[in-house]
């Protein structure tokens, strides 16, 4: 068996072209579509996210590009040459499992070495870069202990050291982190993205927590039903999704549905059912419909007792919709208030606590004021 | 864990239910007297007889030879049943497979018996070691299949993928990763299919031929002329030597789990 994981050298002219194209895929088990057509490029170097919930098929996709799965239509490029008919053993790519798959009957070394030795590679080099995965995840002092001896987080270091020790042009990680807690996870994250930029491989990690995927990735791809609902940058993500779903998927959101009265240039009054008149900045695409809802982030609704002066330098128009608190959540950093709208709709807004003493605070029955700007507002097909 | 009064009481009241005949057909397999049921002193007179006894002793090798050779068939047939059943891809008929596979376990051994019987005669197969050999074969091989088709089942399916991505064909993988971890149900389902043909007396007596006598069928038609107390020492040998095979077994799981980085196969 010739198989070759030394990497194949990256010529210059190819290094703008994408390492991974998705085009089309699509994998049915039975009559139920798992993956329905999703297109996607990824760069050489990428740290990229697929994030949904389960059953998403976001998980199937990844193993369609490890090569577990094939897919029923569609083609998948690695390095522009289709890679569909090529079994898991021949590509460059590795994967890292999420229950981590370590081998049992085999030492941290041995694990490690594992794949360097169906490569064929001499001794003395299997020995050095077995070391030197041992460095990179610090699990320096354990190479002769079991899988089950070993702690979760020094596990998860081990199936990750195994993955990269071929060196692969392409890391799949699946949903790495989910069996660690929360403390362990974080600093994971940061180890992880620390080794991919050390590393300059590209990583492809599937999650169903969008923290994670916000923190680490470069990009992320929201699936839903087998489908990329969108793809961008987590700042654009959070702040300009492309839908209703993927505006409720990513964070928390407030959604006003209402209907569109008038459009002026740049901004348009939208009469909400249950929030009065609202002042929003028009979408980039033109709507279908006139039907819309207005997604706006807890942080950026803003409280008061009374209501703001007008602010005539305010490139944006301010939404003033008065109601009272009737619930308070504080949580350390912040504090959730949520507030009835005279309208009847309830609004939740999280205000920074950046004062020790609660001289900002509200209290549940207190009257107030929340406002957030025209240009704070995603207007959305609902 | 301490066990409580009850527990206690019925614990030990399982064990000498099931005990208590195999110590005494130990103990008086020593006995001197030729009566079976009279106690007539410790002697090991009976063990000796057997030692002179040619016809007994081919018959006891015919039996050991029968149940190694049926056994190492029955566990290599059984292991890649299993192994089809549970990592195949979902061939037609599978399920059907599946429940064939478990159908002679609670076929009648009459039933097992008779039709291997008419097999043989059929295709006009001369009686003798290698029909006794392989009718334990195909009685064996289910219970082989099925302890190890539990074991593959328990088995993460993910370790296999995880070997072939990271480059081993299918094959390899099977070697390198699901042979050394199913290996302990492998070693049970041999000695499992070792004692069931050891002890078969219905299939063999059915398939076997003149000069190929097993130790059961032996030890049977002496039986049914009244029993000689040399059985009961031959009987001790055979609990003695499962005994072993045991433990010993035991013990090799237990030391191959220890030291699984020289064990294992790469």
């Amino acid at each position: 068996m010739t198989d070759d994981v030394t990497q194949i050298p990256i010529d210059a002219g190819s290094i703008d072209a994408p390492l991974l194209q998705i085009d089309a895929v699509v994998k049915r088990f039975g009559g139920f579509t798992a993956v329905d057509g999703p297109s996607l490029e990824i760069r050489r170097g990428e740290f990229f996210a697929l994030l949904g919930p389960s059953g998403c098929g976001k998980t199937t996709l990844l193993r369609m590009l490890a090569g577990f799965e094939t897919p029923d239509a569609g083609r998948i490029l690695l390095n522009g040459r289709d890679i569909a008919g090529v079994p898991p053993h021949q590509r460059p790519v590795n994967m890292m499992f999420q229950n981590y798959a370590l081998f049992p009957h085999l030492s941290v070394r041995d694990n490690i070495a594992f794949g360097l030795k169906r490569a064929s590679l001499p001794r003395a080099e299997i020995a050095s870069r077995v070391a030197e995965m041992v460095a990179l995840v610090k699990l320096e002092g354990m190479e002769r202990r079991k899988p089950d001896q070993l702690s979760g987080g020094q596990r998860q270091r081990v199936a990750l050291a195994r993955a990269l020790a071929r060196r692969p042009q392409l890391l799949l990680l699946d949903e790495p982190l989910a069996a660690l807690d929360k403390k362990l996870r974080e600093n994971t994250q940061s180890e992880l993205m620390r080794l991919q930029r050390q590393l300059g491989m590209t990583f492809i990690i599937v999650t169903h927590d969008q923290e994670e995927a916000m923190m680490m990735a470069d990009r992320i791809g929201v699936m839903e039903s087998g489908r990329l609902e969108q793809v961008a940058t987590p700042r654009q993500l959070y702040e300009a999704p492309k839908s209703r779903w993927v505006a409720e998927f990513v964070g928390g959101v407030n959604i006003i549905e209402g209907d569109v009265e008038s459009r002026d240039g740049g901004r348009m009054i939208i009469a909400t059912h249950d929030a009065g008149q609202v002042t929003a900045a028009a979408p980039a695409q033109p709507l279908t419909k006139d039907r819309v809802c207005i997604a706006i982030r807890p942080e950026k609704v803003r409280l008061s007792r009374r209501a703001p002066a007008p602010d005539a330098d305010h490139r944006a128009a301010i939404n003033r919709l008065e109601g009272i608190v009737t619930g308070v959540s504080y949580l350390g950093g912040q504090t959730d208030y949520q507030v009835r709208l005279d309208g009847g709709a309830v609004l939740r807004a999280s205000v920074a606590n950046t004062a020790r003493l609660d001289v900002d605070a509200y209290h549940v029955t207190q009257r107030v004021v929340a406002w957030f700007a025209s240009d704070d507002c995603v207007v959305l097909e609902p | 864990m301490k066990l409580s009064r009850f527990n206690l009481v019925t614990l030990i009241l399982g064990l000498v239910f099931l005990y208590l005949p195999i110590v005494i057909l130990v103990i008086y397999s020593f006995n001197a007297s030729r009566l079976v049921t009279v106690w007539g002193g410790w002697s090991l007179r009976w063990y000796s007889e057997f030692f002179r006894d040619d016809a007994m002793l081919a018959a006891a090798a015919m039996s050991l030879r029968v149940a190694a050779v049926s056994a190492t068939a029955a566990t290599l047939l059984g292991t890649l049943a299993a192994v089809a059943l549970t990592r195949g891809e979902n061939f037609r008929g599978r399920t059907l497979f599946s429940g064939m596979l478990y159908a002679p376990l609670v076929m009648p051994e009459v039933i097992t018996g008779l039709s291997l019987l008419l097999l043989f005669v059929a295709v006009n197969a001369e009686r003798g070691f290698w029909t006794v050999t392989i009718a334990h074969t195909t009685l064996t091989m289910c219970f082989v299949a099925v302890v190890v088709q539990s074991r593959l089942g328990s088995m993460d399916r993910s370790l296999e993928e995880a070997a072939m991505d990271l480059g081993c064909n299918p094959l390899r993988a099977f070697i390198a990763v699901t042979l050394p971890l199913i290996l302990p149900a492998v070693a049970a389902g041999w000695m499992l299919a070792f004692t069931l043909s050891l002890d078969d007396l219905v299939i063999a007596s059915f398939t076997t031929g003149p000069g190929s006598t097993t130790l059961p069928i032996r030890i049977y038609s002496e039986v049914r002329l009244g029993v000689k107390p040399e059985i009961n020492a031959i009987c001790t040998l055979i609990i003695g030597l499962i005994t072993l095979v045991i433990i010993a077994a035991s013990l090799a799981s237990k030391l191959s789990s220890r030291q699984g980085e020289s064990a294992a196969p790469l």
